[in-house]
């Protein structure tokens, strides 16, 4: 809202409007060719710019979304990625905490090697992870999968969760213990509150990597009713041929549950220091 | 959601109990959809019902089917039996997926031309269940009498409307062409096990779909999506395609299906392959599974597949009202006329070059005999033979010297290590369980993936060979360094693809991010969410829905450029446009992630020290760049970097988009990785190596780019 009588900031606040609309055209058209061909009993091969469906239709939705145990998939997906940035941020938060606030022999080394655990590819730690879990006796469970996943976005969380530690000032749980305070009462009650948003973002990103994840779920889950979403949506690509229809209808709907989980974290995106946090 | 995490934990316990308590149900892997599936279950149910076994059926992705086939199985774990097609038999007998069988007296129900190609050696390697080959779909109102040979298509292309094409198939995908290349006398794989596309007859089979393009009688680029619309819309006359195709079609179009015409007077001759049941190891050992395969190949089953599934049954004798059905007896009669697909090893390899070497003569950019003789050499290269057996000796004693100088200075640090991991102590009791979680799913599995660099040769039988996979890949196996293909060659487009990846993720999120944080715009919440849309949707639909509008004929990109006055074009055929499409698609799925970042950045800049700037005087831009911008940008470096490294590794943007077209060229190392170790040959020692250099340089990289930033800071 911009204040009345000031012109400046009238046109000011087109050209923000503008740019992000631009933004968001760009951001959905693609989608808007997914949501096309979600609703479309046959894409016309013409070449339009407008994405919109011939002869639509919500055979595939309805085919997709009434598959004996889809509602079923459709909660292992969402209990397997929440369980993941639940089990993710508990094993981090303390992790995090502990390389921004204590020095102690091997932290550098720690974190140069959390970095890199980031770089090595997959496809050659893949068949040895199958081994471990195998050991482990934790294949063809879902707890399995929520174990490599959490234990995956680990690293990302650590140092997302460190950069914000970071910029808490030390002052304020060092005030606690003045008054106190044990270090794990400080940093329950200062700390993790001041992190709020950090964390937040951090639950965020693990819960989209386990939420998307279908190579991993494809390879660790062996019954149908414990398969999650992706791995379903997957099924409708065959060896030469695939029902992109109900391909696209299903990835409507997977999408749906991030959206609404943004929609409300996002609460949690304003300024999380206070003025006395700051100032010391 | 900790009380929903722990009852969901508890359910998940109660769900294992159960199963155990149960009899164990034989398993059955397959990768079948629609009618083929819904036929499957039904023959699973009956088997249950008459026999009294519990059936479990799980249908797997089929891109997922092999990696967990070779995963499970020869641990013993997976199924009992599982359905896959006789050319992939072979390689999964060696892993030890495949557990042979003995026909007995049943030989005789089956087509022997299906047995055969089910042996390997003098081993029968499943129990064949239908054959799959392409044949001419054709649309009876544009062409009540489909050409019979190649030729009279021309006539055809005078009949039907301009915008209507008289034959349309996937031209690029080998598949497709090797049906021509069998009607001109080539084969892919020659009789010597060398790459058999090559020579006059392959040149041949080029210039016939060149001059079809070029007449207009096929689409070129098309993909099977855009054939299925084609021909459901009445675009096209006829299609060449398999059996699955007609699933697709419904009641849209009315069509029939017929032999493939004839080139130069000779048949075009399609690829047979036959679908079998095999058994695993665990399928061998139970009498059950024994006879749920016997089943499944038996003549009860066939009915059902063959009427519910539409399947053209490997049966000697096809179920009556499979021989009274149009479509499947015709797709019988071409499999008659069909060459069974080669099931040796070797032919994994072919595909690659061979379909390198058609996309880019079709393109025109070289001429066919270079490109064949381009798909050669990268046969041979593929294909040649693993480095020797090395002693492990030098390797082993260079370890343990470093273990003890280890051990020595350690030992030398006693008096200030001791008292300083003293310490440390109350830190660790805040670190130890990530250690152990990381360290033993993360760390552990990469130690001994990197450890496989140093061997060679398929799993289950590799050697060790020292650093020959290094030394074959910083020296491009001999070849010229900057050829395509070569590990430096592959090297900078990786680090041009990462760069401008990064600059320009960073650059649209940090924009973006800062336009939304401005504290009185309307709409922020709605605006926010639209903005992750790309995040959200699986990438591995929009990826493709990317691909499909770069297409020329019929893509958005094209429309939007035309509407614009440029003539549409290939995005495919060149390294520059190609890349685009890759970077273009890579931006849009990867701008979110830093705009959430971002965001999350910006809340650790406190209002009132903006505000306190403001009173100051300080200008808008000054609070932008002294302000906001040094406190946000160090607590995005991590994501920065992460970004990087992920960005470096980001292989299926290039698999789903250029696929690494033109010619490879846009392939970045960790696709190379990936097709080193899924085929070709399975080289998983050769593709550990590429996963090591990938590794050291993203090391060094990030090394640098810490330095460079401590060094900005001070």
């Amino acid at each position: 809202m911009t204040r009345r009588g000031r012109p400046s900031d009238t046109l000011e606040a087109v050209l923000v409007h503008a740019c992000i609309i631009l933004a968001v055209c760009f951001s959905l058209y693609p989608v808007l060719w997914v949501l096309s061909t979600a609703f479309s009993a046959g894409t016309a091969p013409e070449r339009s710019i407008l994405p919109l469906p011939s002869t639509p239709t919500t055979a595939h939705l309805v085919e997709v979304v009434g598959a004996p145990s889809f509602w079923r998939q459709a909660l292992n997906s969402v209990s397997v990625a929440l369980a993941t940035a639940l089990v993710g941020i508990a094993i981090a938060l303390p992790t995090a905490y502990a390389l921004s606030r204590f020095s102690f022999v091997g932290r550098q080394a720690g974190v140069r090697v959390l970095l890199a655990t980031q770089m090595f590819p997959m496809v050659a730690s893949a068949v040895p992870l199958y081994i471990v879990l195998e050991t482990l006796n934790l294949l063809d469970t879902r707890t399995g999968l929520v174990v490599c996943y959490a234990t995956t976005s680990v690293p990302f969380a650590i140092f997302q969760l460190r950069g914000a530690f970071d910029t808490i000032p030390k002052d304020l749980e060092e005030a606690a213990m003045v008054d106190g305070a044990t270090r794990l009462q400080a940093f329950v009650r200062v700390v993790l509150p001041a992190a709020r948003p950090a964390i937040a973002v951090t639950a965020l990103f693990a819960f989209m990597s386990a939420y998307n994840e279908f190579i991993l779920a494809a390879t660790i889950l062996g019954k149908e009713e414990a398969l999650t979403l992706p791995v379903v949506l997957q099924r409708f690509v065959g060896e030469h041929d695939a029902a992109w229809g109900k391909f696209a209808a299903g990835s409507i709907v997977v999408s749906l549950p991030v959206m609404a989980l943004f929609y409300v974290a996002q609460r949690h995106l304003v300024s999380g220091l206070t003025a006395g946090g700051v100032k010391g | 959601m900790i009380p929903r995490f722990a009852a969901s934990l508890t359910v998940l316990a109660l769900a294992l109990f159960a199963s155990w308590a149960q009899a164990e149900p034989i398993f059955v892997w397959h990768a079948y959809r629609g009618d083929e599936k819904r036929a499957l279950d039904e023959v699973l149910a009956r088997f249950a019902r008459e026999r009294g076994i519990p059936v479990e059926a799980l249908q797997v992705p089929h891109d997922a089917y092999a990696s967990k086939l070779t995963a499970a199985a020869p641990r013993g774990h997976g199924p009992h039996v599982f359905i896959d097609s006789h050319e992939r038999l072979g390689d999964l007998a060696q892993r030890g997926v495949v557990a042979p069988l003995d026909p007995g007296p049943r030989a005789a129900e089956f087509p022997v031309r299906a047995l055969q190609a089910l042996t390997a050696g003098d081993q029968l390697l499943g129990l064949p269940l239908s054959l799959k080959c392409l044949a001419l779909y054709v649309n009876v109102e544009l062409a009540p009498e489909p050409p019979s040979r190649w030729e009279d298509y021309a006539a055809l292309r005078r009949r039907l409307p301009s915008n209507v094409y008289p034959l349309a198939y996937e031209a690029q995908n080998f598949y497709f062409h090797a049906a021509l290349l069998h009607a001109t006398g080539g084969r892919q794989l020659s009789r010597e096990g060398k790459l058999g596309f090559t020579g006059p007859e392959a040149v041949r089979s080029i210039e016939l779909v060149r001059t079809a393009v070029a007449e207009r009688w096929i689409p070129e680029e098309a993909s099977g999506a855009l054939v299925s619309e084609l021909f459901r819309a009445g675009r096209a006359a006829t299609v060449v395609s398999g059996p699955w195709f007609a699933s697709d079609l419904g009641a849209s179009v009315r069509f029939r299906v017929t032999r493939l015409p004839s080139v130069g007077g000779e048949a075009m001759r399609p690829y047979l392959t036959v679908e079998a049941a095999a058994l695993t190891p665990r399928g061998r050992d139970s009498k059950s599974a024994r006879e749920l395969l016997a089943y499944l190949a038996g003549a009860e089953s066939a009915e059902i597949r063959a009427r519910v599934g539409r399947q053209v049954v490997a049966r000697s004798s096809l179920p009556p009202s499979a021989e009274a059905d149009p479509f499947l007896s015709a797709f019988a009669a071409q499999a008659v006329d069909a060459e069974v697909m080669p099931s040796s090893p070797l032919m994994r390899s072919t595909w690659e070059p061979a379909e390198r070497a058609l996309k880019k003569a079709l393109g025109g950019s070289v001429s066919p005999d270079a490109a064949l003789a381009e798909a050669t050499r990268r046969f041979d290269d593929v294909v040649r033979p693993a480095p020797p057996r090395a002693s492990p000796t030098p390797a082993l004693l260079l370890l343990g010297a470093l273990c003890l100088l280890g051990a020595f200075s350690l030992f030398r640090r006693r008096d200030e290590l001791v008292p300083a991991l003293r310490g440390s102590l109350p830190a660790y009791r805040w670190v130890a369980h990530a250690v152990l979680a990381v360290g033993v799913l993360v760390i552990l599995p990469i130690v001994v993936g990197a450890g496989a660099s140093l061997f060679a040769g398929r799993f289950g039988e590799m050697h060790y060979v020292g650093f020959a996979n290094f030394w074959a890949i910083l020296t491009a196996r001999g070849g010229p360094l900057l050829t395509s293909g070569s590990f430096y060659l592959v090297l900078l487009v990786t680090l041009l693809w990462t760069v401008a990846n990064v600059a320009l993720h960073v650059g649209i999120g940090l924009g973006l991010g800062l336009l939304l944080s401005r504290p009185k715009l309307r709409l922020k919440p709605l605006y926010r969410v639209l903005l992750i849309v790309p995040w959200a949707v699986p990438s591995y639909v929009t990826a493709l829905a990317w691909r499909g509008m770069f297409s020329r004929q019929f893509g958005a990109v094209s429309a939007l450029l035309e509407a614009l006055g440029v003539e549409p074009f290939s995005w495919w055929a060149r390294f520059s446009t190609a890349f685009t499409a890759n970077l273009a698609t890579n931006v849009w799925l990867g701008f979110p992630f830093m705009m959430v970042v971002t965001l999350g950045a910006l809340t650790a800049v406190p209002r009132e020290v903006l505000e306190a700037a403001e009173v100051d005087g300080a200008t808008r831009w000054q609070r932008l760049w002294r302000v906001t911008l040094p406190m946000v940008l160090p607590a995005m470096l991590p994501a920065v970097l992460l970004g990087a490294i992920w960005t470096f590794n980001m292989f299926n943007v290039v698999f789903l988009v250029s696929g690494g077209e033109p010619d490879g060229t846009t392939d970045i190392l960790v696709s190379e990785a990936y097709r080193w170790a899924f085929t070709r040959q399975a080289q998983y020692g050769y593709a550990a190596a590429y996963s090591v250099l990938i590794f050291l340089l993203l090391a060094l990289g990030s090394r640098l780019m810490a330095r460079a930033a401590t060094r900005e800071a001070t």
